[in-house]
């Protein structure tokens, strides 16, 4: 299953629509709980870092039996030292982000965690991409 | 616990979700930084927050957390309210302050 969602950067309240949507449908399809909870953790915090860094984006979803695959796209500002961007704690939101509960540094550290693989592909002044891959059954890969 | 025991010892407010406060919870989390909450799952199902939009409840939401706590009084807005009532999660709000709060219920046997 293919799933395609836009992330409006003007609408902060909106960040979350995509992942939970995912969320509820791989409710529906039966995936184990702690697979549907890492893969929605990944793609939100994802979405939240296309809204609140790059202004918007795209994010194209995967649903297949063995793997969850999500490719969040933006046309931001990219990210200058990607090494600096994993580290936890390390955030440039400014004090209006921090306001709204975000900027402690740790969504692209959680985005790792959670997922099995993770690509970044960015490049300063013209976009981000983020590949994620969630694999439904860990244990037996 | 249940929900409705924490709305007792907060003496919270419920917002909504009334017909959800026999449920059962074990575990808690408080942060106004929702990547903090989001950085360890360990089957929370209440959220204490001083925070108040809408991703407290998308967070609350991605985490299968059941209650969210509001403290310090924060007055949730009828969004907020409108998509707690439909993702089920209850909202309360208490005008103790988050150290407070989170002291109580972690004496009552609540854990983190
Ligand atoms: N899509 C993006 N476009 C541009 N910069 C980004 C993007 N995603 C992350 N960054 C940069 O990487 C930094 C670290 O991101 P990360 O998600 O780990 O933390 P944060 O978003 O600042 O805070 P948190 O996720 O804890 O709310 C950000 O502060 C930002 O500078
Ligand atoms: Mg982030």
């Amino acid at each position: 299953m293919k799933l395609h969602y836009e992330v409006p950067g003007d609408d902060f309240t909106r960040a979350g629509d995509a992942s939970g949507d995912v969320k509820r449908r791989l409710k529906r399809l039966g995936f184990p709980p702690d697979v549907i909870r890492r893969a929605a953790i990944a793609i939100y915090e994802g979405e939240i870092n296309m809204v609140i860094h790059a202004g918007g984006g795209t994010a194209d979803i995967e649903i297949m039996p063995d793997r969850i695959t999500a490719v969040l796209s933006d046309n931001g500002p990219g990210i200058p030292d990607v090494e600096k961007a994993m580290q936890e704690g390390w955030s440039t939101a400014p004090d209006n982000i921090r306001a709204l509960g975000f900027g402690a540094g740790m969504g692209l550290p959680n985005i790792r965690k959670y997922s099995d693989s993770l690509n970044i592909d960015t490049a300063v002044g013209k976009g981000t991409t983020l590949t994620i891959t969630v694999l439904a059954n860990p244990a037996q890969q | 616990m249940t929900i409705n025991d924490i709305k007792n010892l907060l003496n919270a407010t419920v917002v909504s979700g009334h017909q959800l406060l026999d449920t059962e919870v074990h575990n808690a989390c408080g942060s106004d930084m929702m990547s903090d909450v989001l950085a360890f799952v360990k089957d929370q199902s209440v959220l204490l927050t001083g925070l108040v939009n809408s991703q407290v409840v998308r967070t609350a939401e991605m985490m299968d957390m059941v209650c969210i706590i509001f403290v310090r009084g924060k007055e949730p807005s009828e969004e907020i309210i409108n998509l707690a009532a439909d993702r089920g999660i209850v909202l309360m709000k208490t005008s103790l302050r988050m150290f407070p709060a989170c002291g109580i219920l972690y004496q009552a046997g609540l854990r983190g």
